[in-house]
Formats: C-alpha cells, sequence, structure tokens
C-alpha cells in the first residue's frame, strides 16, 4: 500500500475527497459509492489470493448448511457460506463460522500419542509403529474372546471384547467401513454412536 | 416415527419448514442450537405463520415464537395427550385424510386393556421381565409386523406374520362406533388428559396450553398444515419414543404428514448423526435398516432370519433383495448360494449391546479393548465417573480426534485423579491417540438431518499424522487381513472373505470414498455397472448393495448425485431436486402420496405436491412420488389372491413401508412399553404421577448398581428438576468448539442456570459459586441467575426447574465441570437412550471442599 499523503493542506484536502456525508447528502448510496475512500480502492478481498477453493459442508450439526473453503499454498484462508444451498443460502451460525479457528487450531496435535499402561505421560510414536500395534491388539483380544457357539449350542460367532463407539461426526463411508469392518470381519458387536444419545 | 409412519427419519426438507402455517417447537430450542434452519420458521412467520415454543427454559426460542408454553422437563406427553384429546373431544381432526390414511378405524383384538384400565399399565404385562407380550394389542384376527428393524430388534417376540395379513384387510369400523376400534380407543386413553389435567401435571397455565391446541387445530386441514420441530428434548427420556408417537398421532389425525408444510422434523445435533443411523454404526442394525441377527431370536440359518424379518405385505416384503444384496457387497465371491450368501459370518446379538451397557461392560472388564471416533464419552456420557471407571479398566483405548480430549487424558487429569480416588500408576489402560482429518481435509459424504447426503470436497491436505478415519479404517483392515492370511478356521473366515479393495490415493494411499459410495449405491456383480435404483436389485446374488436405501445416489459411473448443487432459481419449483440427493430415491417430502386425498387430486390447490394425473397414467408434481410411481389411486387389493408385497396395498396406501400401508395411529407392533403413549413420571421426579398408580414407564431401561443409584421420587434430599442442555457457541462434548478461540472466548465457562426465587431463597446470588449434587457425585459451578426459568406450580406445590450446559470438561479453552457428572446410566425402553433432560438434585450456595475442588473449575 502506497503512503498517504503529509502536510495539513494534503491531510484537509484528503479529508474533504474522503468525506462520504456530502456524497450520501448528494444521493450515494451509503452502501456502495459513498462508502468508497482513497484507502478503500487499495483494499483487495483476501479470496483473491485463494488457490484453491472447494465445497465443505460444516462439521457440527445436522442442519448440512454448506461452506466454501478457500486456501492458499495448501493452508486454509477463509471460510464462508455458500450462498448456492438451499439450506443456508451463504448464513452460517457462530459454530459454522469459526470452522476456521478450529481447522487452525493451535491446540490440534499433529502426531500420534502413546501413553503405556501406568506411565504417567504421553509419548510421541510414529504413525505406523501405531497402526501396527493396534493390529496386533485387536487381534490378539479377539482370538482371547471370540465365541463360536454359546453353551446351548447357538452359533453366534461373535466378540463382546472389543467396542467401537462413535460415528455421527463422520463421513457415511466412514460409518459404512466401520460396521463392514469391525461387524461383518471381525464380529465385534458392540458398534454404537451418538446417534442413540 | 419407524412404528408410526415406517421410517425413523424427518420427513420434510428444511426449507419446507417456511411452507407451514403452525410451527410447534418442542424438545428443542432451535433458534439457539439450529439457528440456520430455524430462518425457515421465520420466513413461515413473515407469511403469516404461527409460531409456538414449548419448552420449560425461556429461550431466544421463546423469544422470536407467538406463544411460549412452559411444561416442566418430562411431562411432554400430558401436554400432547391434551392436543389430542381437545382435537378428538371437540371433533377438530381432519376426518377424510385420517379415515382414509390412518389406523382411526381398525377394530383391535378383544383382549386388548388400555392403561385407563389397569392404571398405568396395558394388557400383555409381564412384571418379572418388565416387558410386553403383544398378542392383544393387534389388529382383530391378524398378527401385525413391525415397519422397521431399529423398533423390533430389541423385543424377543416374533415379529413372523403367517400370512394373516395377506388374507384380506384388518377388519375396520367406518363409523367409528365399535367400542374396539382405534378411534375409541384413543378416545378413552386420552378421556382424562383435560386442559385442568395438562395444568396440574406439567405446571402450564391451562389458558397458554388451550391457545397452542387451537393454533395447531385452526391451521391444519385441506388448505392449512402444521409442522412439529424437536430435538433431543424429546428422545432423552424413558418415554422418548413414545413422546414422538404422541406427535405422531396428532399429526396424523390432523393430516399434518407428508404433504406441503405438514410433517415432523427431527433436528439432530451431529453432521452425520442422520447417516450414521442409516449406514449404521449401531448395534442392532445392518445399513438401512437390515435387522442384526439375534441369537435369541428365530435367525439361526438364513432360511429361519429371511422367514422371521420379511413380512407378507407392503414394501418390506422385498427384504431378501436388500439383504441378499448387502452380502454380496460385503463378501463378494465369498457370499454363494451354497453358503447362504455368508450369512454366518455375521455376528449375532445376545443383548442389549448399546452404549449404555456397553460403558456398565467397561466397568465389568467385559469389554477389553475400546475405539472412540470423534465421540467424548468423558464429558457426553452420563455418570462421566462411571464412564472414568470403565476406561481404566480397558487393556487398551484408541481415540481418534482433532485435539486432546477428555475421554483420551481422564487417565492423567480425570475427575477421579483430581479427587484423589485413583492415580495413573493405577490405571493400566494402553492409550492411543490418533489426530484426525477435518472436513476440508478429507472428502466424503455426510447425511442431513432431513435425509439430504451432501457430499464435502477435499480442500487441503491434513498436516503430520492426522488422517481421515476411512484411511485409518481402511489400513487397519488391510494389517488384520495379513495378521490372519492363511488362517483356516471357521471364525476367521468372514474377515478373509470381506471386500477390501479399495483404490489407493497419493502418497498417504488414501482410499477413495467415492469407491465406497459406490459400493453403498451398489451394482451388477456381473459387469460392475452402477445400478440406478433400488427396485433394479435381486436376490439370486446377481446385484451388489451396501445400503440399499441409498440406490441413487451414484446411480452412474462419474456421477455422484451426493455431489450435485444445482439448486432452483426463485421461480421454483422449490424442491431442489439437484442439489444433492436425499434417500430414498431424491424424494424430499416421505409419504407424499399423502399431499393427495384418496382419488388422487391435491387437497387443495395451496397444498398441493403430488397428485395422480390420469392422463400420463402416473403420479406426479413437484417432488419424487413416494409410492409406486403408476399405481392408480383407485386400485385395490385383489383379496382372492392372497396378495404379498406392494399388491396387497390399494392405490390409497401411503405409509408404503407399513403392513398395512396406513400411518399407525395404534401400534400393534414394535412398542415395547405400550401401543399408545402414556404420561409416565421421569424415573427421577419431585411429584407422583396424578394419572396412574404406575409412577414411571414400567419397561424403561434400568441399571441399578454401586455408583449408579437413582433418587427416588419426592426425595427430599433432591427437591429440585434438573435438565441439562447445549449452547450456540459450543458443539456437544465434541472437543473442535472448545479448541476454536472465537467459539471459546463467546462461552468461556461452565454456569448454572436458576430461577431469581430460588436463588432468593437459598441465599445465591448471580456469579456466586454453588454445589449440585446427586447420588452420582457432586460437581461446583459458578450461578447464573435468571428469570428466563420459573417456578411451576405442579398440583398446587412450587416446583423449580434448574439448568446446566453440559458441554464443558476440563481439556481445550472454555473449561468448567462436566453437568453428566451429576446424571446416572438408565434408558429409554425401546431405544435405551439416555435420560438427560428430566432428574432430580439438590442445589447449595458455596464450594466443595479441596478433594472435590477441580481445577479447571477455575479460581
Amino acid at each position: 500500500m502506497k503512503k498517504l499523503r503529509r502536510g495539513i493542506a494534503g491531510r484537509i484536502s484528503g479529508f474533504v475527497r474522503d468525506w462520504s456525508l456530502p456524497r450520501q447528502f448528494a444521493g450515494q448510496s451509503v452502501m456502495s459509492e459513498a462508502a468508497k475512500s482513497t484507502l478503500s480502492k487499495t483494499l483487495r478481498p483476501r479470496l483473491e489470493e485463494a488457490d484453491a477453493v472447494g465445497t465443505s459442508i460444516c462439521p457440527f450439526c445436522a442442519v448440512g448448511c454448506s461452506q466454501l473453503i478457500y486456501a492458499k499454498n495448501g493452508k486454509p484462508i477463509h471460510i464462508e457460506g455458500d450462498p448456492r444451498s438451499p439450506v443456508n443460502q451463504g448464513t452460517l451460525c457462530p459454530k459454522g463460522a469459526a470452522t476456521l479457528g478450529a481447522l487452525l487450531s493451535p491446540e490440534r496435535i499433529n502426531t500420534v500419542l502413546y501413553r503405556a499402561p501406568h506411565s504417567d505421560t504421553w509419548e510421541r510414536k510414529p504413525l505406523d509403529w501405531a497402526m501396527e500395534r493396534i493390529a496386533q491388539l485387536v487381534k490378539k483380544t479377539r482370538d482371547d474372546t471370540f465365541v463360536e457357539k454359546l453353551p446351548s449350542g447357538k452359533r453366534v460367532n461373535h466378540t463382546l471384547g472389543i467396542g467401537s463407539l462413535g460415528g455421527a461426526t463422520m463421513d457415511n463411508e466412514e460409518n459404512y467401513l466401520i460396521k463392514k469392518l469391525f461387524g461383518g470381519g471381525l464380529g465385534i458387536v458392540n458398534i454404537e454412536n451418538q446417534a442413540r444419545i | 416415527m419407524g412404528t408410526s409412519f415406517g421410517r425413523g427419519a424427518g420427513t420434510t426438507a428444511l426449507w419446507d419448514l417456511a411452507n407451514a402455517d403452525c410451527l410447534i417447537v418442542m424438545g428443542s430450542n432451535m433458534a439457539e442450537n439450529h439457528p440456520v434452519a430455524f430462518r425457515f420458521l421465520l420466513e413461515a412467520k413473515q407469511r403469516g405463520a404461527t409460531l409456538i415454543h414449548v419448552d420449560p427454559r425461556f429461550t431466544r426460542t421463546s423469544a422470536l415464537c407467538d406463544i411460549y408454553a412452559p411444561i416442566r422437563s418430562g411431562t411432554d406427553i400430558a401436554f400432547l395427550g391434551g392436543i389430542i384429546r381437545h382435537v378428538l373431544e371437540n371433533d377438530l381432526w381432519f376426518r377424510d385424510f385420517a379415515l382414509a390414511y390412518t389406523n382411526i378405524a381398525d377394530i383391535i383384538e378383544e383382549g386388548y386393556e388400555d392403561a385407563e384400565e389397569k392404571d398405568g399399565i396395558f394388557s400383555g404385562f409381564n412384571a418379572a421381565q418388565a416387558n410386553y407380550e403383544t398378542g392383544t394389542w393387534q389388529y382383530k384376527g391378524k398378527k401385525v409386523p413391525s415397519s422397521i428393524a431399529e423398533h423390533h430388534a430389541e423385543s424377543r417376540e416374533s415379529t413372523r406374520d403367517s400370512g394373516s395379513m395377506s388374507d384380506g384387510p384388518p377388519p375396520k369400523d367406518p363409523t367409528l362406533q365399535h367400542p374396539n376400534c382405534v378411534y375409541q380407543i384413543l378416545r378413552r386413553h386420552f378421556a382424562r388428559y383435560t386442559p385442568e389435567m395438562v395444568e396440574r401435571i406439567t405446571g402450564c397455565p391451562k389458558e397458554t396450553f388451550m391457545k397452542v391446541a387451537e393454533a395447531l387445530a385452526r391451521n391444519s386441514g385441506p388448505e392449512r398444515t402444521g409442522t412439529f420441530c424437536y430435538a433431543v428434548g424429546w428422545t432423552h427420556h424413558t418415554v422418548g419414543v413414545q413422546i414422538i408417537r404422541a406427535c405422531s398421532i396428532l399429526q396424523g389425525l390432523l393430516g399434518n404428514i407428508g404433504r406441503p408444510g405438514g410433517g415432523i422434523q427431527a433436528l439432530r445435533g451431529h453432521s452425520s448423526i442422520q447417516g450414521s443411523t442409516d449406514i449404521p454404526t449401531l448395534y442392532n442394525m445392518l445399513p438401512t435398516y437390515l435387522p442384526q441377527p439375534d441369537a435369541f431370536k428365530s435367525h439361526d440359518t438364513f432360511q429361519d432370519y429371511l422367514k422371521e424379518e420379511t413380512p407378507a405385505t407392503g414394501w418390506w416384503h422385498n427384504f431378501p433383495k436388500y439383504m441378499v444384496s448387502l452380502l454380496k457387497a460385503w463378501y463378494g465371491p465369498g457370499a454363494r448360494p451354497d453358503n447362504d450368501w455368508g450369512y454366518d459370518f455375521l455376528p449375532k446379538l445376545t443383548g442389549d449391546h448399546s452404549q449404555l451397557p456397553m460403558t456398565l461392560a467397561m466397568a465389568d472388564g467385559v469389554v477389553k479393548g475400546q475405539f472412540i471416533f470423534g465421540q467424548n464419552p468423558a464429558v457426553g456420557a452420563v455418570n462421566s465417573e462411571l464412564v472414568e471407571h470403565g476406561l481404566a479398566k480397558l487393556d487398551w483405548l484408541v481415540v481418534r480426534d482433532f485435539a486432546m480430549v477428555e475421554t483420551a487424558d481422564f487417565w492423567q487429569k480425570g475427575r477421579r485423579v483430581q479427587k484423589g480416588e485413583t492415580t495413573p500408576a493405577q490405571i493400566g489402560t494402553e492409550v492411543f491417540f490418533l489426530p484426525a482429518a477435518m472436513p476440508g481435509e478429507k472428502d466424503g459424504s455426510f447425511t442431513n438431518t432431513s435425509r439430504l447426503v451432501q457430499w464435502h470436497d477435499k480442500v487441503l491436505e491434513a498436516a503430520g499424522d492426522n488422517r481421515s478415519d476411512l484411511w485409518f479404517v481402511y489400513h487397519l483392515g488391510k494389517r488384520l487381513k495379513q495378521l490372519y492370511a492363511g488362517s483356516t478356521a471357521r471364525r476367521d473366515a468372514a474377515l478373509l472373505a470381506l471386500t477390501w479393495d479399495y483404490p489407493e490415493r497419493g502418497e498417504r494411499r488414501e482410499p477413495d470414498p467415492e469407491a465406497v459410495l459406490r459400493e453403498i449405491n451398489g451394482y451388477t456383480v456381473a459387469d460392475g455397472k452402477q445400478i440406478e435404483k433400488y427396485q433394479e436389485l435381486k436376490d439370486d446374488g446377481s446385484t451388489a448393495c451396501g445400503g440399499w436405501m441409498y440406490c441413487g445416489v451414484y446411480p452412474k459411473e462419474g456421477h455422484n448425485q451426493a455431489r450435485s448443487r444445482i439448486p432452483d432459481g426463485p421461480d421454483g419449483p422449490g424442491s431442489h431436486m439437484n442439489w444433492a440427493f436425499a434417500w430414498p430415491s431424491n424424494r424430499r417430502t416421505l409419504y407424499n402420496r399423502a399431499s393427495a386425498d384418496p382419488q388422487g387430486r391435491p387437497w387443495s390447490e395451496r397444498k398441493k405436491m403430488i397428485w395422480w394425473d390420469e392422463g400420463q397414467g402416473k403420479w406426479t408434481g413437484t417432488d419424487v412420488p413416494d409410492f409406486i410411481p403408476t399405481k392408480r389411486p383407485d386400485m385395490r387389493p385383489d383379496w382372492s389372491k392372497h396378495p404379498k408385497g406392494m399388491d396387497a396395498l390399494g392405490g390409497d396406501d401411503p405409509f408404503i413401508m407399513e403392513a398395512d400401508g396406513k400411518c399407525q395411529l395404534f401400534v400393534p407392533t414394535g412398542l415395547r412399553d405400550g401401543p399408545l403413549p402414556t404420561h409416565y413420571e421421569p424415573v427421577e421426579s419431585p411429584v407422583r404421577n396424578i394419572l396412574y398408580g404406575q409412577q414411571h414407564n414400567p419397561t424403561a431401561k434400568l441399571w441399578p448398581r454401586p455408583g449408579n443409584e437413582f433418587n427416588e421420587p419426592e426425595d427430599p434430599r433432591f427437591p429440585y428438576v434438573f435438565t441439562t442442555f447445549r449452547l450456540t457457541e459450543l458443539h456437544c462434548g465434541g472437543i473442535p468448539t472448545r479448541v476454536a478461540p472465537h467459539t471459546a472466548e463467546l462461552q468461556p465457562e461452565a454456569f448454572v442456570e436458576i430461577p431469581t426465587e430460588l436463588a432468593r431463597e437459598l441465599g445465591i446470588r448471580h456469579l456466586d459459586w454453588t454445589v449440585l449434587s446427586t447420588r452420582r457425585g457432586e460437581i461446583e459451578v459458578k450461578a447464573m441467575v435468571t428469570n428466563r426459568l420459573r417456578p411451576f406450580v405442579i398440583d398446587g406445590r412450587t416446583i423449580y426447574q434448574i439448568g446446566m450446559p453440559w458441554v464443558f470438561g476440563w481439556d481445550g479453552y472454555a473449561r468448567g465441570a462436566p453437568a453428566n457428572a451429576l446424571l446416572s446410566i438408565y434408558g429409554d425402553a425401546n431405544t435405551s437412550i439416555h435420560t438427560t433432560k428430566a432428574l432430580t438434585c439438590n442445589l447449595r450456595p458455596g464450594r466443595l471442599g479441596p478433594p472435590g475442588r477441580m481445577s479447571h473449575a477455575g479460581a
């Protein structure tokens, strides 16, 4: 932005030029022409800097407001309601409007944390290590607790030793794979989400 | 709603709320918790609609409504029952609609005895097992199968219909004089729900109640429609399902279902809570409402299972096609005719495996390993200290979330650790925190509260180890398949047969969510071609489909309808058929056949939606017909042929998922706690049930045990009604809004809302510390003294109600005591949903002693 004028005379003439009231009295709209100033002409919307935009759906309640996510160099720079959506017509509530704050929150943790039994601290672990350890634990617990038949002889083919909670904040595709792998593959029946609470 | 209409989902599109002439928000603080959807109510108000809020708290929703009716928490059935009585006794119901489209004229078995005759209990009650045998609730001479797996999975009773529904229409008395016809039963059942009784039970002045009843009745009929909007203020009770049933009866009587501006809108709390019910991460259902096999039902073989679960009449007669197609999608070539399509691979239920008993199973050491995906039971689940106790008993725990949550660090910062009851060294749980990608960082689809399946794009790559849950489950599955590779054990065959070959993308080997959606949509096995509609599904193994109700969401290669983004212009018609996809078959308003009269003509020009076009020989209009498109309105079943499936429903039977095509004002099968809603007091209540000797729902699921005790009715130690609620700025127990700086700053800490009169009585000033207690525990929290909560006069006694937001914990920027530490574990009779809206507690000024004082509670 170039430096604005100096000196008393320059300041006065600048003030007179940018003063909105006379232009409003002359009939210009305060929403457009009369709102302009020397400074405002130099301002650009930050959306112009975005190099990517995509349609998202608000991650909070179930109204399903559409959002436009603008990004620059792989970082989100702005999120707003999608004006095309018949659900929200461009609006967002306080939570939806704060989605950018959640995405960029300094509290987000970008590494796997691991707490060994009886330990009093978290330690960082590689993702690959954690995935393998979890797979091993699932296999062990499943093998230890799997029931093919009840004492009555009824076939049940299930394990009550593993549970899964959650899903209402997640995609349909993710819920589908959880139910398919945990229920259809591993025989887990304790599968629940927030829909019941 | 499932039992009343056939599907457990909100019946209209959100934007259709603007077409209503009367809107009742009850069991919801819609303006604060679903603010963007509430705009449609304000739009309706501008067009002249009457807005009504019925709620224990005066909130921003109340402020924007024309009528505010205060009621004591947990008395919704008394209030709605009062309106039903008003409508019946004054002949205000929509006779042409209800006679044609509901079971109001059906005759019930002679042995039926009503709660009115048995002091709050229906015939068939087994006191030892606390459940009902439903034989006397049936249509005379018939056995009516339930419409929906969600409800009958919980019942141990056979829902099998040996074909009685195919033999002829259920006996009816169109004159409504038969003493056992539904109309007469309804009149007797609600006879004592007078305005005076409503006032005595709910505390709502009878003049206010009458204004509500009259406004709703006035705005219902051929020319006008009304809609109810509810949320967890209705479901979080031991009678949650029956509250919604009461509303369904009312809307059926008034003709407010399947019509523009007429319906019931369930306002759900999470972005895909509807989706996670449809494509369920729920124990008792397979995708899109197919029942999970159950060891204690006649489900031993696939033939038994199909025989048990396939009704003779109605749309669900197609059940075997959907089931075989699901097994084909899951097990591919491993699903063959000679192994019953892999039916034995599916695990069977042996009880209630929902969240509340799962919590107890953790505490009892039955559940040893636990996954948590974007849920936070240490804050969001009732009796949170018992939850912590359960988490501490686990061998291992995997938590996936965006930021640190209370459920993951309970061993370090939990209430039990802070109170000195335990130490990290005593807790043996192996805990994994895996960071999760957020929408925007992953693509996939959410299903909103009105069944709209909307795709969201991936715009950026998540940082570090953040991954989508799809990535996590897919790669965990791949590793497990490797670990079990080569096993010949019968128990491992399911995992090895599971189809698990989704295309991977990029360096992170992210599975393609569109490939998963294509499988949910369904395809023909021979050539892998997408199928366009579920009418193409077969039971011979030639089609595979992961969720039959979602057929059409991905109808052709390269056509993801959930991603479609073309709204209607200002010239209408306003059903926005090209904006995303609504299940089933892109129908925006469920049961919309009811928007036309029995002859197929719109009830009125003002309220037209679907009508019969004689020239074209099909149903037409502004929505996709929720009906057989070419079935004539005057078509009648040919009973001489024992018709099956849709052939047994006539052209004037709009509720095609029900075995008789009618809206069930009276529910013969599918409910555990009675065919009609009945006022019971909450399990914890400061008063006795005025209407019946039976105090609370006799079939409520109670799990009393040390650490999970209940406050007795009228217990003088716990004199106040307590309710929990949510805040606009903070989303549920989820951490994302408590770590987002803007929202955390707007609602920085926990508080309890107290009526001015009670505060004065107890000597509590605004912002003073207070202690809240129940038999489960104590918390300390600051007081917010307001006039928004008013004292209730219940049967002559003054009863105070207090309320507290439950969204706080010890992590994130916005902190405070978790209200759920006060609550206990007991559930709705049908759904096992917990009670958070109506219980009792004590309140005193002051603070807890140092051991109980939580560091997160501030200075």
